[in-house]
């Protein structure tokens, strides 16, 4: 298949006959068929993560069944739904986050779930990574692009507010998923790039800030065992030192599939959580690191061609701010398990077990197809 | 606004689409550097991060080998290797250590020594995910217990090891000794190595002299591991080398006959084959179960054994130093007639006391009314003390200590016993140097009946007997008979180092040795009770030991203090007179009179070695002795 192909099915091939089903069902079959690989790889390797721990794969694989039916009725809605009820389902996260702050009930010393009488226990932080976007797309649509400056200010508090509720639970990983989706929406919306550097510079001027006021000991604590791990080798660098090696001892092609000695050892801690990657480097190698983040690419770069091709402002600025998070996932989890970046709870997007991120992701790849599948025939 | 009322879809889609290609340089450039990273990691670093994963997932373990085994002279097991099963925690892995404690408290017997040892190694440095035993020896019942508990109780394990048995416990006691726990001080001066998963080493006895042959050599085995250490799979063996198992010239069922006939006394047997010089019996009673030492003896049944006033920890065969008394008198004997200061035919006159000048301080004989005209013949037979002041007094200490000497006085002269003590066989230098004081006429009367200043080991007498029966030959005792494994005796036992006591007139020994056969078969024999009816001839000599003073720790109580300063009873001997085959020493503490108390043991064992137990005749005793011991 020729990257011709992936990026318009509809210019030639057997899927150009079939576009007509898959528009019926507002599905993307490209983007689809590249997540469906995603998802059934992901499955062997937790497989292995899990120690084969069947239980744990069939419990992935409902939540991921669930997640592609939320897909689908996403799919389902018009874009311009979306966009009318921005403010509202915005409205309601900060209500909830609120919540959350007031009375949230959690583990581990955070607070992060709502439980809420008749409904079932959920992450308002979550949702936010969906509806922020849509709320600075919202917002920024009913403009002119590129914004102005007043328009940008206002954009980047309406990302900010969310941010600072979810770093209080706290969630530092959620918390930067959901400022980055924010920021990405005035990125996409035309923000100058004289102010992009000026906000650069403010934040690196504000990071040493955040380090004594934001910060919470725990979160510094990882930032000191990145820059070296050695110097808590049972404790918070454990992880690290034991991910590396994992990763580095997969060599070129890798240990075999669960033949990891470093994840089925028992060595590498959550090895069918955040740090399945290194069971995946550790098994399938350097080739097997190519080939996840050559589909994860080819993911984006159909997802960016849909942004491309959205018909209107906010649906091209949330599917372009949706396609970057997903990026975000993907780098934030690697780059923390092969030790460049410090460890924040960011998993592997449909690959970690658990979570509620699967499922709005997948809401997420739900509101792309349907930015996509609803484009009327007018500008062709 | 610069473009009127209407928005411009087009420029804003360019735009949008400039930042999308923006973007996707970004992604690409980001996720190269991704690549770039697992680069680095999987290709370019690969051998440093395999090195630290094999580290990580394989260890080396030592494999303790397997403790040699000791058998009797018959084959006869006197100490095996049983596995006892111990529990152990792991404090990373328990959840709630005080509750866990509390929950184990409930399914075993933990008593508060093994609570207090516990926490107290739980405080000392030691290896993430290193198990701390609670609780050594758990019992069938205990095992099934901790199964049935065992999903509640996370880090706790139960281990098994192999721990020294003797199934003849307080028969083989004294000789065996006992393994137990390396304590500080061994750790010091074992090879680490080799010792590396060894948890007990030889204490005392056969244990402690023959340590290097019966513990082997260590295995080892490359086991992988996972992050919290258990081990999940063996990668690669190399296995130990048994200690080779021992077999002694111990015979199991004399050594039982030695102990019934001590029993209820505190007295200690020593028999020897004097051809051979291997030890048949060393009894030491009352004795003690050596079982509950070896993984670690409670306080209190500790404080049982060393308060108490038989002292059945004591080894009195080996370290009892007694005053040997009349059983010296055959060694003087030899002594008088190759010094030349006695001959045959020279006769004493024994008004029933000694004086070393006119007036002087009067020796006393035993016998109140002297015995009258007396030959050294008869002097012997009838342990006649005042033969042996005279030849004392003339002979001087420097002969007497000389020969004695050669006898094996003063040292320790067996080959592989451990923990023998050498005795005292005083000498004018040694008064020199402990008292200060000149050698004294005096002591040289005291000296000729083995008393005064001279000490020996029931070892010792035994030793010196069997150089009479051997007519001068010497044969270090010995306990080891044969290795069965690589080595052989000659390889493990020590060297013999002593010459054999030549005389001028080599027929002195038969002429002492005949008048130790009068002291049982003699009409005026001391021990003519203990020798009468006999089919086979024996020679030998009672002795009287005298008890100088009470222990200051000990309570008023007169029937008990009377029966305490009764003297020791002492007796040596061997059988047959003309092809000895067994020597034996007796002692039994307070006993009283020689004659009346050791003798008979002594002929006991006459009897059982030469007529019932005697190889060839085996009469089924073993399964007897075996069913008593247990």
């Amino acid at each position: 298949m020729a990257l011709k192909d992936l990026v318009d099915p509809a210019a030639s091939g057997p899927l150009a006959r079939s576009r007509g089903i898959w528009s019926a069902l507002h599905l993307d079959p490209i983007l689809l068929f590249l997540l469906l690989i995603l998802v059934s790889g992901g499955l062997f390797v937790l497989y292995s993560g899990a120690d084969r721990n069947i239980e744990v794969v069939k419990a992935q694989g409902i939540r991921l069944g669930v997640a592609f039916v939320v897909m689908l009725v996403f799919a389902q809605l018009d874009p311009a739904v979306f966009r009318r009820w921005a403010p509202w389902l915005y409205a309601a996260g900060l209500v909830a986050l609120a919540a959350v702050l007031v009375m949230g009930v959690g583990a581990k010393g955070a607070q992060r779930w709502l439980a809420l009488p008749g409904l079932p226990r959920f992450q308002p932080s979550e949702i936010m990574k969906l509806v922020v976007p849509m709320m600075a797309a919202w917002y920024l649509s009913r403009h002119f692009l590129p914004p102005r400056l007043s328009q940008v200010a206002v954009g980047l508090a309406i990302v900010l507010v969310p941010m600072v509720m979810i770093i209080q639970q706290p969630d530092l990983g959620t918390s930067l998923l959901v400022g980055m989706a924010g920021l990405f929406v005035v990125f996409f919306a035309g923000m100058s790039w004289k102010l992009i550097a000026a906000f650069v510079a403010m934040v690196s001027v504000s990071a040493p800030l955040m380090w004594f006021f934001v910060m919470r000991e725990y979160q510094k604590q990882r930032v000191l065992t990145l820059l070296d791990p050695q110097s808590d080798p049972l404790g918070a660098g454990w992880n690290i030192i034991q991910s590396k090696t994992a990763i580095g001892s997969g060599g070129i092609d890798g240990k075999g599939w669960l033949q990891g000695t470093q994840s089925h050892l028992e060595f590498l801690p959550e090895s069918h959580t955040d740090f399945i990657v290194a069971v995946l480097a550790e098994e399938f190698g350097f080739v097997g690191m190519m080939v996840l983040l050559l589909v994860y690419f080819l993911i984006i770069l159909r997802c960016l061609y849909i942004a491309a091709t959205a018909q209107d402002s906010f649906s091209r600025l949330l599917a372009g701010a949706l396609t970057m998070t997903f990026f975000i996932y993907i780098f934030v989890n690697v780059g923390m398990v092969s030790g460049l970046l410090p460890v924040v709870g960011v998993p592997l997007p449909l690959i970690s077990y658990g979570g509620t991120s699967g499922v709005t992701l997948m809401a997420a790849f739900g509101v792309l197809m349907s930015i996509h599948t609803h484009r009327r025939m007018i500008s062709a | 606004m610069p473009w009127g009322e209407f928005k411009d879809t087009a420029a804003e889609r360019r735009l949008f689409q400039r930042r999308t290609v923006v973007m996707l340089v970004f992604v690409i450039l980001m996720l190269g550097g991704l690549l770039g990273r697992m680069y680095q990691l999987q290709v370019v670093e690969h051998d440093i991060y395999t090195t630290i994963s094999d580290k990580n997932r394989v260890q080396v373990q030592s494999v303790p080998p397997p403790r040699g085994l000791v058998y009797d002279r018959n084959g006869e097991l006197l100490a095996q290797n049983r596995p006892v099963f111990s529990v152990t925690l792991v404090p990373e892995r328990v959840d709630g250590m005080d509750e866990t404690l509390i929950r184990l408290g409930r399914i075993l017997d933990v008593s508060e020594q093994d609570l207090e040892r516990f926490q107290r190694r739980l405080k000392e440095p030691r290896r993430p995910f290193q198990e701390i035993p609670l609780r050594y020896d758990l019992t069938e019942q205990e095992i099934a217990r901790l199964a049935v508990h065992r999903h509640e109780l996370p880090g706790v394990e139960v281990e098994a090891e192999l721990v020294r048995y003797y199934p003849h416990s307080e028969l083989t006691a004294h000789v065996l000794g006992y393994v137990g726990r390396i304590n500080r001080e061994e750790l010091q001066r074992i090879d680490p190595v080799n010792y590396a998963g060894t948890n007990y080493i030889g204490k005392s006895g056969i244990e402690r002299f023959y340590e290097e042959t019966l513990h082997g050599k260590v295995g080892y085995q490359h086991v992988e591991t996972n992050a919290r250490g258990r081990t999940l799979r063996v990668l690669e063996r190399e296995n130990p080398v048994p200690g080779e198992d021992l077999k002694l010239h111990l015979d199991l069922r004399l050594q039982q006959r030695a102990h019934e006939l001590l029993d209820g006394r505190r007295g200690a047997v020593i028999a020897i084959e004097p051809k051979t010089g291997g030890i048949l019996a060393l009894a030491s009673v009352p004795g003690f179960d050596t079982n509950k030492f070896v993984t670690g003896i409670s306080v209190d049944d500790y404080r049982a054994l060393s308060q108490s006033k038989d002292k059945p920890l004591f080894n009195r065969a080996l370290r009892g130093q007694y005053p040997p008394g009349s059983v010296m008198k055959p060694m003087l004997a030899i002594a008088a007639l190759d010094s030349g200061v006695a001959t045959r035919d020279r006769t004493i006159w024994d008004p029933g006391y000694f004086q070393l000048k006119e007036g002087g301080r009067r020796y006393r004989d035993w016998k109140r009314g002297g015995h009258g005209w007396v030959d050294l013949r008869e002097a012997i037979a009838e342990s006649c003390d005042i033969y042996f002041y005279e030849t004392a007094v003339e002979m001087g200490v420097d002969t007497m200590s000389g020969y004695l000497s050669s006898f094996g006085f003063g040292e320790d002269a067996a080959l592989d016993v451990s923990g023998a003590l050498s005795g005292l066989l005083p000498s004018r230098e040694w008064k020199r140097a402990i008292h200060n004081e000149p050698w004294y006429p005096g002591d040289s009367v005291n000296l000729g009946i083995g008393q005064g200043y001279m000490l020996a080991t029931p070892l010792q007498m035994a030793t010196a007997t069997a150089l009479i029966a051997n007519r001068g030959t010497w044969v270090e005792p010995r306990l080891l008979r044969d290795v069965i494994g690589d080595d052989s005796v000659e390889d493990v036992l020590p060297d013999e180092t002593h010459q054999p006591l030549a005389l001028k007139n080599p027929e002195d020994w038969e002429y002492v040795v005949e008048s130790m056969a009068e002291v049982m078969h003699g009409t005026k024999g001391t021990a003519r009770r203990a020798g009468s009816d006999a089919p086979y001839r024996m020679a030998g000599k009672t002795g009287t030991a005298q008890v100088f003073s009470l222990a200051e720790d000990e309570e008023y109580d007169a029937e008990e203090i009377r029966e305490r300063l009764r003297d020791h009873a002492l007796f040596v001997g061997f059988a047959p007179v003309e092809d000895p085959k067994i020597v034996v020493s007796v002692i039994v503490e307070n006993g009283g009179s020689g004659s009346g108390t050791a003798a008979p043991v002594a002929r006991a064992l006459f009897d059982a070695w030469l007529l019932e137990l005697s190889e060839g005749s085996d009469s089924g005793l073993v399964s007897q002795a075996t069913g008593g011991a247990q």
